[in-house]
């Protein structure tokens, strides 16, 4: 029966106190934050501890929760937010390389037969801004549609069409570069 | 890169490609973690927010758990044996406290709830604070002990207390007794002496429907008082007609226009909600409608939840409906004298000629002083002839309605020929007062005429004058609707884009009924829908008329339901309330029973479905319910609590979806214009 309770009556649920509800809501949605986390950042291991505070710290947050928003779009927002605040602290602690970044340094390391489609991924993700990356890994990666994906960022509907033909513009500016 | 696809897709296909898969390891270590500060949580919030809205079946081992925490913790074992007997004596005497009117300052049957307070303080308090100590092994012996000595302990002295012989004749009616009793108990034990107190001197004084103090702004309904909450037990039938109306939010948006709030008696939930397009499936061949329930949690409330039942109107084809008669019965009175009001009439009407057929009917008829045809039927192709009638219209007189509402039937009549649809529409700024000496008789004189075959749909234009009452009788009594048209965009919505369903019934009569399950809702509100209720034997009484729905229309109806046992709950259970049915209905919430007729039959047709409550919520219902949160704000509903217009704004922000025609964007933008009037 819990299975195919919505997101928003389980969260309710778990909110009351329900632990059956929150195990079922928490179990459906790890793979989503991890995919999202990974999205943003490009690095496995950063995913993976950014999807594990998300879970622990999930309880306490889920109190926050209100029917305004669908659930998923929610939790997104804590995905995007958890990042955000992973960057500050790296910012702070000067590492300016940053997850895609460090990844393709890491993939030059590796052998050369490496898919060069990852490898494409990877420098045209290091290209973007931070903004514009949050705006792709939505958009793109978790097929959002404009409205969504500003409803998480907490940016408007034509913010996010602009991003993305910014996001466009760069890449064909890269493709151009290549073809040199 | 040499690859000449779209670098988007190529980015898309790289990032959906991008993920690993997740490692078990780390995924297994992230829910543990996220379990055991749930369980953290749980714990230390306990007395600030007790866990009563679960779903009722879990609230005897809810209770049982609770009692576990407690009596796990560091200080409760130290005093094993002593706290398991205060518990049981607290048991036995909460229940019979809830039931005597005890009146405030006369708090005898409270002190023995409150004892265990001196000899356990800091047990008390300490049980909410600590974090679960499972890692004690001393912990599991002592688990076992407490937990069956309540449990078997209390059934048997309720048997013997005198107060709970009605209660306890059959021996599931005290486990379920003891169910109810439990969450109380787990409520108060932990919460100490001086929280006891007010809640069990509160819970007698509680009338069945008393509810917080109405403004006195809501005394302005004098048909449509808002829908009270509904006892389960006692009424778990609830009957409404259909209403595919959208007069009311038209003239809110109206009048938040001019810079005014609207008053509450303008403010019908219903038409509000039914304004928007929903995208419900379509029904399947050969059906009327179809219905799409869903269930969410309410924005306003987190304690209850909304079910949003939606009927969608099968849409036949367009190209073989049958000719149209259409007879505009157009009020030219001097308080039409107006370019918002026959100005905008003309240019509405105009708008619409196009939309008609060739062999399509158009006949006009004025009232002013003395009613005339100004028009004979012409057929739409005629568009010159019609369009010049309409420009010679003048406004000035006074209203005669009456008559001229009997002439057009007239000349609707003369017009009809076999398997032909005939409508008058009449347009007017509402003014009905000169020459109807008895509004009851026009209602059914065109009660009559519906029965005949001619239906009646009422235009309202105008502000001032606007007789919203009135229209909307008349419009009820003549199986049609009640538009209220402020603007020319309004116009095309109602004239254009929803000719077919404003002119062609496809079913008529549909009535609703919706049964709740005691089991799972105690109590439940629908959210507008004052003005069409109808009495639960009205149901199946074929003679009684109810609300028609058009070709493709939609009809949205909400429910605010509490669970049993939920904080929300605005009436206190029943002592002697029946037991639950126990059969495989039992999970259900309540079941949906729809009766129609096909347009001019006389025997109903009844369709029927269960409501599980795990119909999933869309942004079309959350959408639905912002608009219906928007209304009883409006309204000054007393239900909403603290919610208020940021809320409404949000949900209806994230919800809009696809809004191709810019009505969601536009009922936001109506909210914050409400919001900015209201400060």
């Amino acid at each position: 029966m819990l299975m195919d309770t919505p997101d928003e009556t389980l969260a309710q649920a778990a909110n009351g106190g329900d632990r059956a509800a929150f195990a079922t809501l928490v179990g459906r949605h790890y793979d989503r934050i991890l995919g999202l986390a990974f999205r943003l950042t490009g690095n496995r291991t950063e995913a993976e501890d950014l999807a594990q505070d998300i879970c622990a710290a999930l309880p306490a947050k889920l109190r926050q929760f209100r029917a305004e928003a669908r659930f998923t779009t929610w939790l997104y927002r804590i995905v995007v937010n958890a990042t955000h605040d992973l960057r500050r602290r790296q910012a702070t602690r000067a590492r300016a390389a940053d997850g895609w970044g460090d990844w393709e340094i890491a993939r030059q390391d590796e052998i050369a037969t490496e898919r060069e489609a990852q490898d494409w991924l990877a420098a045209a993700m290091a290209r973007l801004s931070p903004e514009l990356r949050d705006t792709v890994a939505l958009v793109l990666g978790e097929e959002m549609t404009q409205a969504e994906a500003g409803a998480v960022l907490g940016v408007s509907e034509g913010t996010i069409a602009w991003r993305m033909s910014e996001v466009k513009k760069r890449l064909r500016a890269m493709a151009a570069e290549e073809a040199k | 890169m040499t690859d000449d696809r779209d670098p988007l897709d190529l980015l898309k296909a790289g990032l959906k490609a991008a993920p690993p898969p997740p490692d078990p390891a780390a995924r297994a270590r992230a829910l543990a973690l996220a379990m055991e500060n749930f369980d953290r949580l749980q714990d230390s919030t306990e007395a600030a927010r007790p866990k009563e809205d679960r779903p009722p079946q879990a609230g005897f081992l809810n209770g049982v758990r609770s009692m576990l925490n407690f009596l796990t913790t560091r200080p409760a074992l130290a005093a094993t044996t002593s706290v398991a007997a205060l518990i049981v004596g607290v048991a036995v005497l909460l229940p019979v406290a809830q039931k005597l009117p005890v009146a405030p300052g006369q708090p005898p049957l409270a002190t023995p709830a409150a004892a265990p307070q001196p000899p356990l303080p800091e047990a008390s308090s300490l049980a909410q604070a600590a974090p679960p100590a499972p890692d004690t092994p001393v912990a599991t012996g002592t688990v076992e002990v407490p937990y069956p000595a309540p449990a078997e302990a209390a059934p048997k002295v309720v048997v013997d207390m005198p107060e709970a012989e009605a209660a306890a004749p059959a021996a599931d009616a005290t486990l379920d007794y003891l169910a109810e009793a439990s969450p109380r108990l787990r409520r108060e034990a932990p919460a100490g002496g001086a929280e006891i107190l007010p809640e069990v001197v509160a819970a007698p004084s509680v009338e069945p429907m008393a509810l917080p103090q109405l403004d006195p702004n809501t005394e302005a309904y004098a048909t449509a008082e808002a829908n009270p909450v509904k006892v389960t037990a006692e009424e778990p039938v609830s009957t409404f007609s259909t209403d595919v109306d959208t007069a009311s939010y038209a003239l809110v948006r109206s009048t938040l226009n001019l810079g005014v709030m609207p008053t509450p008696d303008q403010v019908r939930v219903e038409e509000m909600v039914n304004y928007f397009p929903y995208a419900y499936p379509a029904p399947e061949a050969g059906q009327a409608f179809r219905t799409t329930v869903s269930v969410m949690p309410t924005p306003w409330n987190e304690g209850t939840r909304l079910v949003t039942i939606g009927l969608q109107g099968a849409l036949p084809a367009i190209a073989d409906r049958p000719p149209l008669n259409l007879v505009f019965l157009i009020d030219t009175s001097g308080s039409m004298e107006d370019p918002m009001k026959l100005g905008l009439l003309k240019q509405s009407l105009a708008l619409m000629l196009p939309e008609l057929r060739p062999d399509d009917q158009v006949a006009l008829v004025a009232y002013a002083g003395s009613a005339g045809e100004v028009l004979p039927p012409t057929r739409a192709a005629e568009k010159d002839k019609i369009l010049a009638a309409l420009d010679s219209l003048a406004a000035g007189g006074s209203t005669a309605g009456a008559e001229g509402i009997e002439l057009a039937y007239k000349v609707a009549a003369g017009m009809t020929a076999q398997g032909e649809v005939s409508r008058v529409l009449l347009a007017t700024d509402g003014d009905f007062n000169v020459g109807l000496s008895d509004p009851a008789a026009l209602e059914t004189f065109i009660a009559r005429k519906r029965d005949e075959g001619i239906y009646l749909s009422v235009l309202g234009f105008g502000r001032g004058n606007l007789d919203d009452a009135t229209m909307q009788a008349l419009a009820q009594n003549g199986n049609g609707t009640a538009s209220y048209i402020d603007t020319l965009a309004e116009a095309r919505k109602v004239l254009v884009d929803q000719l077919s369903g404003a002119l062609f019934p496809i079913a008529d009569d549909v009535k609703v009924q919706v049964e709740w399950n005691p089991a799972q809702v105690a109590e439940y509100r629908l959210i507008g829908y004052e003005t069409r209720a109808l009495k639960r034997e009205d149901f199946n009484n074929d003679k009684v008329d109810a609300g028609e729905i058009g070709a493709g229309l939609q009809v949205t109806a909400i429910y605010e339901i509490t669970a049993p046992g939920s904080k929300a709950l605005k009436n206190d259970p029943l002592r002697y309330g029946a037991a639950p049915a126990a059969d495989g209905t039992a999970d259900e919430l309540g079941f949906l029973r729809l009766r129609w007729k096909a347009p001019g039959a006389s025997e109903s047709q009844l369709t029927e479905t269960a409501i599980t409550g795990r119909e999933q919520a869309t942004d079309d219902t959350r959408f639905a319910a912002a608009i219906a949160g928007f209304g009883q704000i409006l309204q000054d509903s007393v239900y909403l609590g603290d919610w208020g217009w940021d809320q409404a704004i949000a949900l209806a922000l994230d919800a809009r979806g696809d809004d191709p025609f810019g009505y969601r964007i536009e009922a936001v933008n109506l909210m914050r214009l409400a919001q900015s009037l209201d400060r």
